[in-house]
């Protein structure tokens, strides 16, 4: 192998100064490898979707409901599905980074380190919207509810970003600790509450016809958490990953 | 000089790793840093590779000051350390790809292609990483700490795990990069290995340098009584 010559090594450091473009390249990078590696293990998503799965038919059979009261707890029963199989996916996510000592590998690219983030947290959303698709029409099957609204489909997708922002940026912190699987839930519910709470009274309105002014403060606390956490996430990601 | 450390002090809480340590390499030297465990070999090339903060003191690669300039100075290095840093399951190529990526390189494709060539591993590049042994992982975590082309190359503890052939193989790339005019800052336990690639050798006890000799200064038979002696007296 040929090593460069210092005029093709200045060349290729001044083409790459850190900037927008490297920023969008670094994040593409990574949400293709996590893509490319899913595609191969399946281990993230197959975990999520019985999970998933698994506690819609627990409610099913826990919940011996009428008709009615069905539609009244489809919300509560979809979120707690989501965060729970979300939990699962961002723990796996990032053990995955951790393991061979990938998040070093990572670490040690010559990107603003927010691109990690970034990179990690929306291939973290892809796979909980993968999950969320599948789990929506099984779950119009068994609970007899109609949940193909674009309103929900709004709330879903916007509580599904707060709740990656935060939980990315938690597992990211709790995958440096030997009790990562227990530390995660236990930093990221109480933080999510806001979002869980935003969501299930959002959806609930959009699946009870409600009108739009009286679900627009759920929308609007959901749009205010997610651009908060996710200026947090940028502002100390640097911080939380280096020793 | 590439790089030059002054003063570095690390805590971590009470625990004081480095105690203002002083240490610098010129360009193309191969610097095996030695000491028993313990000692903040791996604690002192994590701050060097950026990945870790320095508590107080100075450090200066390439020109670039850390932790400032964190990003020009991760260009300039290239990093092995006795994990392999690599996705199981990608492909040798893939993960190649995927670094080359990160670190925006230009004509990539020519460069993996080489880099693969000479770690041996043309062959198997697309096979999945998880599929080759401890030694094959670690010879492309060799092509990939140099697919950038740093100018300087970290490896820490880079043959724990391998077996006697693997060592033998690491050895000859080892000796491939630092030919290639790299700067090299190597940290092991084991003196008889490094004794035979490095130019110079540093020991390093309780968070200092207490001796650093150049291996034309000395005969390397010689590395394991004078490394003894070193941590002894320091």
């Amino acid at each position: 192998m040929e090593p460069l010559s210092q005029a093709e090594k200045q060349a290729e450091r001044k083409a790459s100064t850190p900037g927008v473009g490297q920023f969008i390249r670094a994040v593409s990078a990574i949400i293709w490898k996590d893509l490319a590696a899913e595609l191969r293990s399946r281990e993230l998503l197959s975990a999520m979707l019985v999970f998933a799965l698994l506690v819609i038919l627990v409610f099913n059979f826990a919940l011996e409901l009428d008709a009615q009261a069905r539609a009244s707890v489809t919300a509560g029963v979809l979120w707690v599905t989501f965060a729970f199989a979300g939990t699962l996916g961002l723990n796996r996510s990032m053990a995955m980074e951790k393991d061979r000592g990938c998040l070093d590998g990572l670490l040690l690219a010559p990107v603003d380190r927010s691109a990690i983030y970034f990179g990690k947290a929306i291939g973290n959303l892809i796979f909980m919207l993968i999950v969320e698709a599948i789990v929506l029409p099984v779950y119009s099957v068994l609970y007899s509810v109609n949940l193909f609204n674009p309103g929900l489909l709004l709330i879903i997708l916007l509580g599904s970003i707060g709740y990656v922002a935060v939980g990315t940026l938690l597992a990211s912190m709790a995958v440096q600790t030997r009790t990562r699987d227990v530390l995660l839930p236990v930093l990221l519910f109480p933080l999510v509450i806001p979002i869980l709470i935003a969501a299930v009274k959002g959806s609930t309105g959009f699946l009870q016809g409600l009108d739009l002014s009286d679900i627009r403060p759920w929308i609007n606390l959901l749009l205010v958490y997610d651009v908060v956490f996710i200026a947090v996430a940028f502002m100390v990601f640097d911080y939380i990953v280096e020793e | 000089m590439i790089i030059a450390v002054r003063k570095l002090v690390k805590r971590f809480g009470l625990k004081t790793v480095l105690r203002g340590m002083d240490f610098s390499v010129e360009p193309g030297e191969f610097v095996a840093l030695l000491g028993p465990n313990g000692a903040g070999k791996t604690t002192f090339l994590r701050i060097l590779a950026s990945l870790s903060r320095p508590t107080m003191g100075q450090v200066n690669i390439a020109g670039y000051f850390l932790p400032h300039q964190a990003a020009a100075v991760r260009r300039s290095l290239g990093v092995v350390s006795h994990q392999p840093l690599l996705y199981g399951d990608l492909t040798a190529e893939e993960n190649l790809r995927f670094f080359a990526r990160m670190y925006d390189i230009t004509n990539a494709e020519k460069r993996i292609v080489d880099v693969l060539g000479m770690v041996g591993l043309a062959s198997r590049r697309r096979d999945l990483v998880r599929t080759f042994s401890r030694g094959m992982q670690q010879r492309l975590a060799i092509g990939r700490a140099v697919l950038h082309d740093p100018d300087v190359m970290l490896f820490d503890e880079p043959h724990t795990g391998l077996d006697q052939d693997a060592c033998l193989m690491l050895d000859t790339v080892l000796q491939e990069v630092a030919a290639r005019g790299r700067t090299v800052v190597m940290t092991s336990h084991d003196l008889a290995r490094v004794a035979d690639l490095a130019s110079r050798f540093d020991i390093l006890s309780r968070g200092v340098i207490t001796a650093s000799v150049e291996r034309s200064q000395m005969d390397p038979n010689n590395l394991l009584a004078y490394y003894r002696q070193a941590i002894a007296e320091g």
